[in-house]
């Protein structure tokens, strides 16, 4: 394991130690550790069924984790242990902000509307929790301007400023896609989270994802942490990549590396059960190979 | 020509040969279906022996009924309504642009709600208007203010409240107690009542938090009984089935409405009676109305009303967003709770006597079909419901030449339930969004454009 060590420097904005997630019998996550890096594309990839989208609600809140331990370490320096954090508060407090894999839309509120309800604890908080609002208090009205100029600037970057009146639910699904990205940055997170961002979208659309992807790291800064199955996206967005299968961590590297992993092709293509022990004796090989080059 | 005229004309003969068939067809279907529910009929007679009545002319009219009736549907109703459409598609869809009328209907509306007593005393006399002030006016607009308020709930936030009753209840019983134990002035009680009935709605919130869909009504459901089952058996303090009666009066800036020498009618030089009591009171529950109306408009630009809607769309996204959904939820059951809470306390002084027979369940039921049957979410649309189903149901009661189509034993009355369920199965196949199945956005960018209902999700829990 040489070419992992490479990253392993500065500063992570987001460490999971041990993570552990059973549901009755099932162990779902088994002993999971990794670091994502403040400012880069973590990619958390891995066959179907192999836990990503459970790692993905443990971070979030979604679901509370076994055991295990997740710190998000925000610009400030301040920590969260998001693990005893609820949901909503994730959001709040870490600034971490999601998306799902099946889109989740408010599909009867307008685009525009969709920002709006996302920038609702900032909102809430010039509103003096609505009663100064319902006064008509100049704070709010400033407020609900700059919300709706954050909005714009938004609909704007994912291209959806056409559209900006039009029920959400009336979206083609690679603008919802793009929207529910949009709605997550309205929360104004420091780690976005895409749970699969390019699942069903064609080519050209995933290429303006990616595109999209990469000018929100280089204008906010935000740190991105994704599950993808398109390796087109992963491949060429991400940093780091890191490979799980049947809950537990195969592989951890930048994507050069993860794609030339034998225990990563295996646990994609699959093998026959008379190859396994064959692959292994490979893998082996192939460790004490690069156990040997790094000493 | 000649030509284009004989096939018409041909046609036309068709549809009348088909229509007569039909008719005969449902002559005899309704002859079958009603032979024994309406041809005859089992009476006790004075020595309580079973006796068949027989009843021919009366299954005869109903057999005429739907002769005629499906006739004239066949012959002209239908051939009409596939024309209409068929100009409708035939029409461009540009010359659609929206009358005067559709545009400034709510304040249409509200000038004629404020005009409508002076013209009903001017119509009719000052103690004629009292029946369509009371009866027509303030009825209605009860049911309007509790159905906007109940909106916030289930239109809003999406959440399934069958025990919205129990909040009326307890502004109802907070002025009707408070009143006749401390002696305190209704506008003191009117906020009183509110935030009392408030505090209820938080009450009622909390062990709810956690239920969706039909779990989160039958809980309702359950909380309204127990509000008016605690009434009923509270003896001591709500004097049970006999309820509190001589609740005082409300005041306007401290004038009485009653005989004194410093009565309303005294002070203003008019002759003493009832009905200025009952034009205040109008006016009253139209403020209160309004309020309400002011407040949810207000509320839903506000971001604990974008809030309400998100919630009702998709509440897992709305966590995911950083939105507290329990406070989210428990601030919609309040606040629907406290405009509850004020039609209560005005609902107290207006009869005068409270009982825990006006708080049972069917009322329940009366103000959320109102609200489904308006659009969920729309304002207008509740109102216009409100006015439908309230209004109806009160027309009945005048619709006295009925009597003799039907003999005078027949009460209108009696088949208001039947009417008012037909009305609404009506309604919902004609229009299964309610009245006003669109919702008008809360912010725009380029321009404001409602959105079909065909989006909107009606909540789910």
């Amino acid at each position: 394991m040489a070419l992992d060590t490479t990253t392993m420097t500065k500063d992570p904005i987001l460490k999971v130690e041990h993570l552990s997630m059973r549901f009755g019998g099932l162990m779902a996550i088994n002993d999971f550790s990794f670091e994502a890096e403040r400012g880069e594309i973590t990619a958390l990839i891995g066959p179907n069924g192999a836990g990503k989208t459970t790692v993905f609600n443990c971070v979030t809140g979604f679901y509370k984790p076994t055991m295990g331990m997740i710190t998000m370490k925000q610009r400030s320096g301040k920590e969260f242990l998001l693990e005893r954090l609820p949901d909503f508060e994730i959001t709040m407090h870490a600034k971490v902000a999601r998306t799902f894999q099946n889109i989740r839309m408010f599909s009867g509120l307008t685009v525009l509307e969709n920002l709006l309800v996302a920038q609702h604890n900032r909102l809430m908080q010039a509103s003096g929790y609505t009663i100064l609002g319902l006064l008509g208090f100049p704070a709010y009205r400033k407020a609900a301007k700059e919300s709706i100029e954050l909005a714009k600037h938004w609909l704007e970057m994912a291209s959806l400023i056409d559209r900006a009146d039009d029920p959400a639910g009336d979206l083609p699904y690679g603008a919802q896609r793009r929207l529910e990205i949009a709605r997550a940055m309205c929360t104004g997170p420091e780690l976005l989270c895409l749970d699969e961002p390019a699942a069903g979208l064609n080519p050209r659309e995933s290429l303006a994802l990616n595109g999209l992807l990469q000018t929100i790291r280089r204008d906010t800064g935000t740190s991105i942490l994704l599950i993808e199955h398109d390796m087109s996206v992963v491949m060429e967005i991400s940093d780091h990549v890191v490979v799980l299968e049947y809950g537990q961590k195969i592989s951890d590297g930048n994507p050069d590396f993860v794609k030339h992993d034998p225990k990563v092709i295996a646990a994609y293509l699959g093998v026959e059960d008379e190859e396994v022990e064959e692959v292994i004796e490979e893998i082996e090989e192939i460790e004490s190979e690069q156990g040997g080059m790094k000493q | 020509m000649a030509n284009v005229a004989s096939t018409t004309a041909s046609a036309g003969t068709e549809v009348t040969a088909r229509a007569l068939r039909e008719a005969v067809f449902t002559g005899f279907i309704t002859l079958g279906l009603f032979f024994l529910f309406v041809g005859l009929k089992t009476d006790q007679n004075i020595r309580n022996e079973l006796i068949l009545t027989e009843r021919w002319g009366l299954l005869a009219t109903f057999v005429a009924v739907s002769m005629v009736g499906r006739f004239l549907i066949v012959a002209y109703a239908q051939p009409w309504l596939a024309q209409r459409k068929a100009a409708k598609a035939a029409a461009p869809e540009i010359a659609r642009g929206e009358g005067f009328f559709r545009r400034n209907f709510a304040n249409i509306a509200i000038a004629a709600l404020v005009l409508y007593p002076p013209v009903i005393v001017a119509l009719v006399g000052v103690q004629g208007s009292l029946k369509w002030v009371d009866n027509f006016g303030i009825q209605i607009l009860i049911y309007v203010m509790l159905a906007w308020g109940l909106n916030i709930v289930v239109g809003l936030a999406g959440l399934l409240d069958l025990g919205y009753v129990a909040f009326y209840a307890v502004g109802a019983y907070s002025y009707a107690l408070l009143s006749s134990y401390f002696g305190l002035s209704f506008w003191i009680l009117l906020p009183v009542a509110g935030i009392l009935a408030a505090l209820w709605g938080v009450i009622l919130g909390f062990p709810v938090l956690r239920l969706r869909g039909d779990y989160l009504a039958i809980v309702t459901l359950a909380f309204g009984e127990i509000i008016r089952l605690v009434l009923i058996n509270w003896t001591e303090v709500t004097k049970g089935t006999f309820g509190v009666s001589g609740i005082a009066k409300a005041t306007l800036f401290g004038i009485k409405f009653d005989a004194s020498k410093d009565g309303f009618a005294a002070i203003f030089g008019l002759p003493m009676s009832s009905a200025y009591y009952k034009i205040f009171l109008f006016y009253l529950i139209l403020a209160l109305a309004l309020l309400t109306a002011f407040v949810t408009i207000r509320l839903r630009r506000m971001p604990v009303g974008r809030a309400w809607e998100a919630l009702r769309e998709d509440e897992i996204a709305c966590r995911s967003l950083g939105i507290n959904t329990t406070m989210t939820k428990l601030t919609a059951f309040a606040t629907g709770a406290m405009f509850g809470g004020f039609a209560g306390s005005f609902f107290a002084v207006r009869q005068g006597f409270v009982s825990p027979e006006s708080f049972v369940f069917l009322e329940s039921a009366v103000i959320l079909a109102i609200v489904v049957l308006g659009g969920m979410g729309s304002l207008t649309g509740i109102a216009i419901a409100a006015v439908v189903m309230v209004g109806g149901t009160e027309i009945l009661r005048e619709l006295t030449f009925l009597k003799m189509v039907f003999g005078p034993t027949f009460t209108p009355e009696l088949y208001r339930m039947l009417i008012f369920g037909l009305a609404m199965v009506v309604v919902m196949v004609w229009k299964p969004r309610g009245f006003v199945g669109s919702r008008e956005p809360t912010a725009f960018l380029h321009e404001r454009k409602a959105v079909s209902g065909s989006f909107t999700k009606e909540g789910h829990g």
